[in-house]
């Protein structure tokens, strides 16, 4: 077939499908959140509120889009298609199955950091744009707390690179297919690295216990505080993007991806995926909210020396026992 | 012809580094296998997609989205909690977000030499695991020395 042809119709696939799991992501993380805190979560619209994701986005279309007076107009409008596209691109190297990935890309994993690190431009091209003050409160503590947590983020993920010595995820997950998941074969080392890697991934998210960009009982709602409508839903929609993709991403850098028994890989991926955004879900739904300086301090006291020791610990690993 | 020592001196390196060893057939373009660039041609259909899916909701809700014939000069105004806005924005901010981004800059460098060193951990050996070990070093001192300097606080 027709490379050009090929290439966009597994483009058009995967974004389709992962769009829709978005919006029932949103269902079921509304029926969770409903559970944790003893309610029932949306129930009217269809059986047991299966259709809320459409009327969500459908109420958004509808809704009257305002553009500050003071704001800037151009930049205003920029940032939610912007930031919806970095997230959704970010899942084109990530391999669902064998076969079923968009583009194998043999620098994969820096493309997805090189993606997902552009994520901070958005938010605060569309805060400075806001003129508003919660607004740029907000995202100054985003993009400091995004470039801070970049830096273990980056660390960890190094040492899947390191250990596969590629840095093509569908290598990555080969190499584990061959030589047992990385979360348990340097025993400790991959535990370690991939514990630093999903905090940090999930503090680049800015999601709950690390919302503090957003805090609402302080921030109104941070920088999309000015937004309404379907821009706002943009935004909404890139971060729950975006959470999939690092729990799929996280699942083929240390859970072996397609890799295991009896099924076809894509159930199996799917399953990883599934159980790792289930657990941040957990996490979002009973944990209590950071302060800004206790975040900090995480990030540099904690996460940056732990992850050079794991590198270092990796590097030695791969001289001592694998003899290279 | 540059007359001051230092720039006649930079010419003199630049003129030695063209002739030097450089193995020619690494920058020869018609080494260079050109079908690592047709692995990009699918990621950048998909990063066009995404753009467009982004850009295709927006004008979406322009056009299915209500509109007043009128708009009521509040509803223009900044949200300040119900008050009115006092002044703009765009104001200076705090430096300990400067603090921040340096930190990162030198955390973030060390990752350029970082992954072209994990790829070649095993053809390299000994020598590179030291040398990197060396490396990480001087950056944990620079680290010792931002957190007893205080950069690190968030006052």
């Amino acid at each position: 077939m027709n490379p050009w042809l090929h290439a966009s119709l597994y483009a058009v696939v995967v974004v389709t499908v992962l769009m829709t799991c978005t919006a029932w992501a949103t269902w079921i993380e509304r029926k969770f959140a409903g559970r944790v805190q003893s309610r029932l979560g949306p129930t009217r619209v269809g059986f047991v509120g299966l259709l809320q994701p459409i009327a969500d986005a459908l109420k958004l279309l509808q809704k009257e889009d305002i553009v500050p007076a003071a704001a800037d107009r151009i930049l205003f409008n920029l940032a939610p298609p912007l930031t919806v596209a970095l997230a959704l691109a970010t899942a084109a190297v990530i391999p669902f199955s064998p076969g079923l990935l968009a583009s194998d890309l043999d620098v994969g994993v820096l493309y997805v950091l090189a993606v997902s690190g552009l994520m901070v431009f958005p938010v605060w091209i569309g805060a400075w744009a806001s003129n508003n003050k919660y607004a740029l409160l907000g995202a100054m503590r985003a993009v400091a707390q995004a470039i801070s947590y970049e830096v273990p983020l980056l660390l960890a993920t190094t040492i899947p690179i390191l250990l596969a010595d590629t840095m093509s995820v569908s290598g990555i997950v080969e190499y584990q297919r061959d030589h047992g998941w990385f979360i348990g074969r340097p025993f400790g080392i991959g535990l370690a690295a991939f514990a630093i890697f999903f905090v940090a991934s999930m503090a680049e998210n800015n999601r709950i216990p690390f919302d503090t960009p957003e805090a609402e009982s302080e921030l109104v709602s941070g920088p999309t505080t000015e937004y309404t409508g379907m821009k706002f839903g943009l935004f909404y929609m890139a971060e729950y993007v975006h959470s999939i993709v690092v729990a799929a991403l996280g699942a083929a850098l240390f859970f072996g991806g397609w890799d295991g028994p009896g099924a076809p890989g894509l159930h199996w991926m799917v399953l990883k995926t599934v159980v790792l955004w289930t657990i941040t879900l957990g996490l979002r739904w009973t944990l209590l909210r950071f302060r800004t300086d206790q975040m900090m301090n995480l990030c540099w006291r904690f996460l940056v020396p732990a992850s050079l020791v794991v590198l270092m610990a990796a590097a030695l690993w791969v001289h001592l026992v694998e003899g290279a | 012809m540059p007359t001051h020592p230092v720039l006649a001196q930079s010419a003199l390196a630049q003129s030695a580094l063209a002739q030097s060893a450089l193995d020619p057939s690494v920058l020869d373009p018609s080494v260079l296998d050109p079908s690592v660039l047709d692995a990009w041609i699918p990621a950048i259909i998909f990063m066009a997609l995404s753009l467009g899916v982004g850009l295709s909701m927006v004008i979406g809700a322009r056009i299915l989205g209500v509109r007043s014939r009128e708009m009521p000069a509040t509803r223009g105004l900044t949200y300040e909690s119900g008050e009115e806005p006092q002044g703009v924005a765009w104001i200076r901010f705090h430096p300990r977000y400067y603090v921040v981004a340096l930190v990162f800059v030198l955390f973030d460098v060390e990752a350029a030499f970082v992954l072209p060193w994990a790829l070649n951990v095993r053809s390299l050996g000994l020598f590179a695991i030291v040398e990197m070990f060396v490396f990480l070093l001087v950056l944990l001192l620079g680290w010792a020395y931002a957190v007893r300097k205080g950069a690190l606080e968030w006052q």
